[in-house]
């Protein structure tokens, strides 16, 4: 049976190391945010990393208290007996530099000027977050990782691993991600930023200090995601035309349920979420282009990696559809890469690899139990 | 029991070359030839419920649908591609032929014969075939483009593919004489 991890408690990891970022610039020092759960064995050789995607962070499993609402992120994913079963593996989340929850990011003070870092804070690529993922794996005492499971973005950044380190990563398991964002996805990810940019209340990224937050914007950034993380049908079922009241107001009160719905996930996204990680985040994503990062065809940058590879896609995910995780299967190919591709039929569009599915769940567990 | 059919493919499969198997199935086949020859493998199958198992059985499983062709892969990226008791099951034969002549050097197809005495005798009697190469209802099978080895030697020569090696089982055993109507299911190898 699958219970939880139960009470779990955050950590923080002070890296005194100089971490040269992609942009130009530096960071000094830095702090990542992290929980683990399970027992690293004696060997060190049963640790998976969990990267996070856009709005994810470090508290993948379990609770703080017993009265919070909501688990961790992925808590339908890892737990004693779930498909990352913590009874085996030793697992690390972490939230990246830029991020929301705790992590140096733009609402950190800058040690230079002692003042937050706001606007001046830089932006972060994925490349960035793996080296500095790696500094704390390195303080955890771990060599190599047992494998680095990651959906969306989070997929991007283990990919980066194994390219990046690929002696020190055995198993890469990307989920619904792609080797490069589309021009529809920039497109969306530009509107998102514009909401957020133009919002008064933003200031130039500097609003800490003004005491206020520019909600208007990123409420507007989150309903925008949500439709783009479901897909028409997905939709369709779950709110159909279905009005609020079962009439219409003839004003331009919320109407639909469907309205109703994003605006509420607008308001608690808004009033959790910092403006200026949604900025880096939706910039890191842009920026991840493995054959612009490494100045070759796909197929030739993957060529240093040494990790076997799960790659899976969804049917209905259309921000990151299977064609482009069959570009990643392709390239890994080529190089005579140990891979296996599932197509996972899911109407639940990219949201889908956080949502239970017994196949899916299926699926990682067999694929991380096998080649131990 | 050992399945003969799959102790001769390994037989017509060099050690530790880049093998390809359509419509793995459960990679029941792929893990032998690792086992026997050492061999790069990979299998294609479509059904999720496979897709598990090959993952189970630590071998390398893509999840696609064969009558889409091959296009994640390079020309002549293989040394063998097997097409295992799968070509009965496809619409366009035709098609996964030549996806099969541009993947692969050595390619190696089996399927039941129709033209194997028992279901002659069967169609005789006024009933669609069953036996343990064919063992679906007429209704239910999903064997849907069924030949005869001579059938498959005409499709061979039509394409421009040489047979380098034959084979004919009839309930795991070797039959060596009038094949069509003793031989079961039929092995080939062919090259172009």
């Amino acid at each position: 049976m699958s219970r939880s991890v139960g009470i779990v408690k955050s950590k923080i990891f002070h890296c005194k190391d100089e971490l040269s970022l992609t942009c130009g610039q530096s960071l000094k020092e830095f702090e990542l945010v992290y929980e683990t759960y399970g027992k690293l064995n004696s060997k060190k050789n049963n640790a998976i990393l969990i990267p996070h995607a856009l709005s994810g962070n470090h508290h993948v499993a379990g609770k703080y208290h017993k009265a919070d609402k909501y688990p961790g992120w992925w808590d339908n994913m890892v737990g004693p007996g779930k498909p990352i079963d913590t009874n085996q593996y030793f697992v690390i989340g972490v939230n990246n530099i830029g991020g929301n929850d705790g992590s140096t990011s733009a609402k950190s003070i800058n040690p230079k000027t002692k003042k937050i870092w706001g606007s001046a804070f830089p932006i972060v690529t994925v490349q960035d977050w793996v080296s500095s993922q790696k500094k704390l794996i390195e303080h955890l005492g771990i060599d190599k990782l047992y494998a680095i499971v990651g959906g969306s973005l989070g997929g991007m950044q283990a990919i980066q691993w194994s390219i990046a380190y690929p002696s020190s990563v055995k198993k890469i398991l990307c989920i619904a991600a792609a080797p490069s964002l589309t021009a529809q996805n920039i497109a969306f990810n530009e509107i998102a930023r514009q909401a957020i940019l133009q919002d008064e209340d933003f200031f130039k990224g500097d609003f800490y200090q003004q005491n206020t937050k520019p909600k208007k914007g990123l409420r507007i950034a989150r309903m925008l995601g949500h439709i783009t993380y479901l897909s028409n049908d997905a939709m369709d079922k779950k709110f159909g035309r279905k009005l609020i009241q079962g009439k219409y107001n003839y004003n331009f009160q919320k109407n639909y349920e469907i309205e109703s719905y994003l605006n509420y996930q607008g308001d608690k996204f808004a009033s959790s979420f910092d403006a200026n990680t949604y900025l880096r985040m939706t910039k890191a994503l842009d920026y991840f282009d493995l054959e612009k990062i490494y100045k070759k065809k796909l197929s030739k940058v993957c060529s240093k990696i040494k990790a076997d590879y799960l790659v899976i896609s969804f049917t209905s995910d259309w921000r990151f559809p299977p064609a482009r995780s069959k570009e990643i299967v392709t390239a890994l190919l080529d190089n005579n890469i140990n891979v296996s591709y599932a197509e996972i039929k899911a109407e639940t569009g990219h949201d889908a690899f956080l949502l239970h599915n017994d196949h899916y769940h299926q699926l990682i567990s067999n694929y991380l139990r096998s080649r131990t | 029991m050992k399945r003969l059919d799959f102790i001769k493919i390994s037989e017509w499969v060099d050690s530790e070359t880049k093998v390809l198997d359509l419509g793995c199935a459960d990679g029941t086949l792929l893990k032998f030839l690792k086992q026997q020859k050492n061999i790069n493998g990979y299998g294609i199958e479509i059904d999720p419920s496979n897709i598990e198992k090959g993952i189970k059985n630590k071998i390398n499983i893509i999840q696609m649908n064969l009558e889409d062709g091959l296009s994640v892969f390079n020309d002549q990226f293989f040394d063998t591609v097997i097409l295992s008791q799968t070509l009965q099951a496809m619409v366009n034969i035709d098609k996964i032929m030549d996806e099969m002549k541009r993947v692969g050097k050595n390619i190696i197809v089996s399927f039941p014969n129709f033209g194997f005495w028992k279901n002659r005798f069967q169609i005789l009697n006024g009933k669609m075939p069953k036996s343990t190469d064919l063992p679906h209802e007429w209704y239910n099978t999903p064997n849907i483009h069924l030949c005869t080895i001579k059938d498959f030697e005409d499709l061979c020569a039509k394409k421009g593919l040489a047979i380098t090696n034959q084979l004919f089982l009839t309930d795991n055993h070797p039959i060596k004489y009038f094949s069509n109507l003793r031989g079961s299911l039929g092995i080939f190898q062919l090259t172009q």
